[in-house]
């Protein structure tokens, strides 16, 4: 299962700690962390589903794009999602 | 107890008036994150805090316990499009109430220009598409941020469903339906930013702020872009007000809530320039509806003060007696006589985003 860690700064929205999730691609891990925790949603996400410009998203040690969201993730990828500094 | 709250760039400032009538802080809440917007209810004392977080995007919060705490209700968000370039809420730039014909009624303006509507007290919200249907909604154009924004909301507290607003830029536009239709209601002004043939396009005018007479809300009172303007018509036309003193640029002005002949404008050098005149803070002030104005400079500073007051940087009570205004320098302002002497704050407070009159709960 994918392993996905949310930036401290979210853990009033976020679950606590490490969350395994199943799913195969990048947008699928989040909408099932959503499906658990709503009001996470528009703080990775905008209303039009679209990466927040100043979140950043690693999968497996690489910053992924806001067009790669329905990426094909591997079943053990690690997730973290984070602030960019670009929003600091 | 809380007389205003100020909205900050880090974080929502609680003040009240003391015994000799200096202001002071008297509680912080949201700190070190950026509060746009802060407007309490007197309906039912609720106080509403936006917040636009730097990586995160915008939320909205409310306190239904005086401001002791807040918790985080819905915010108003764009309908779900497949289209790659649909809009996102960037900014929650002006929260209003309704009136008492409407409870849990709740107006919201934000950048990117959308119209929301609640009622029930901001727990969900709907965005009223029509405004984005209007003659000349093409034009638009962001002043100041990327995309055009709604600023101001002045809701008819006798009909709730009656509304204008301001845009900038976009003009002003009145709905009568609670915002299933709307009129542009630019009669007189004017755009010098745009070529000379386009100057009275109503679609592209740049009104700055916009406030009404709480009594008599057919007053209104603008900060325009390229002046100062009255409207004893409820909007059907507006008067350029000339031979102001000081300047006529600026973005903040506050209506008397129950006198329409008195407001009052805090002036900047111009356009290219937004500190204040000579460095010397001041606040103008009409009593006649504007025929004269007076310069209100006591207890402000006049050396080397370069402050600019937003839009939503000031607020008055429900008497008109007490004022406060917040500058992008942090400076805060009060005065406890109507604007005529003014008290400095002695803090050093983040740049001001609003202010709001928190009724003294």
């Amino acid at each position: 299962m994918a392993r996905l860690h949310f930036a401290s700064r979210l853990r009033h929205v976020a679950p606590p700690g490490t969350t395994h999730v199943s799913a195969s691609t990048l947008r699928e891990a989040l909408d099932g962390v959503f499906a658990h925790h709503a009001a996470l949603r528009s703080y990775v996400v905008d209303e039009q589903a679209r990466l927040r410009k100043h979140v950043a998203i690693f999968v497996d040690g690489r910053r992924i794009d806001a067009s790669e969201l329905d990426i094909v993730i591997g079943a053990d990828a690690d997730i973290y999602v984070m602030q960019a500094l670009s929003g600091g | 107890m809380t007389d205003f709250y100020a909205a900050t760039r880090k974080g929502l400032f609680g003040l009240a008036f003391d015994r000799s009538h200096a202001l002071c802080v008297t509680s912080t809440h949201f700190l070190g994150e950026p509060v746009t917007q802060v407007m309490c209810d007197p309906r039912d004392g609720a106080i509403y805090a936006a917040l636009r977080l730097g990586h995160f995007g915008p939320k909205l919060h409310r306190s239904d316990d005086g401001g002791k705490s807040f918790a985080e209700i819905a915010a108003p968000a764009f309908p779900k499009s497949e289209d790659e370039k649909a809009p996102g809420v960037d900014t929650l730039w002006a929260l209003a109430a309704g009136g008492k014909d409407a409870p849990g009624r709740l107006y919201c303006g934000t950048i990117p220009a959308g119209f929301f509507v609640s009622d029930d007290r901001g727990a969900s919200w709907r965005h009223l598409a029509a405004l984005d249907r209007v003659p000349g909604r093409e034009k638009w154009f962001g002043g100041g941020y990327d995309h055009p924004g709604i600023h101001s909301l002045v809701v008819d507290q006798k009909d709730s469903a009656h509304v204008l607003i301001g845009v900038s830029c976009g003009g002003v536009w009145e709905t009568h339906d609670g915002g299933q239709s709307w009129a542009l209601r630019t009669n007189g002004l004017f755009a010098s930013y745009m070529p000379p043939e386009q100057a009275d396009d109503g679609a592209t005018q740049d009104p700055h702020a916009i406030a009404a007479c709480a009594a008599d809300p057919g007053h209104l009172w603008m900060q325009h872009h390229n002046g100062m303007f009255h409207s004893g018509d409820g909007a059907k036309t507006w008067r350029h007000l000339k031979d102001v003193p000081v300047s006529d640029f600026g973005f903040l002005v506050l209506a008397h809530p129950r006198d329409p002949k008195t407001a009052w404008f805090v002036p900047a050098v111009s356009d290219e320039k937004r500190y204040a005149v000579d460095g010397a803070l001041c606040v103008t002030k009409t009593v006649d509806g504007a025929q004269h104005f007076s310069v209100k400079r006591a207890g402000l500073p006049q050396a080397h003060a370069y402050d600019l007051f937003y839009r939503h940087g000031g607020a008055v009570d429900a008497t008109g007696t007490r004022l406060v205004i917040g500058s992008t320098t942090g400076g805060i302002f009060s005065s406890a006589d109507g604007g005529e002497t003014w008290r400095e704050l002695p803090a050093r407070l983040p740049p001001v985003y609003a202010m709001a009159y928190g009724g003294g709960r």
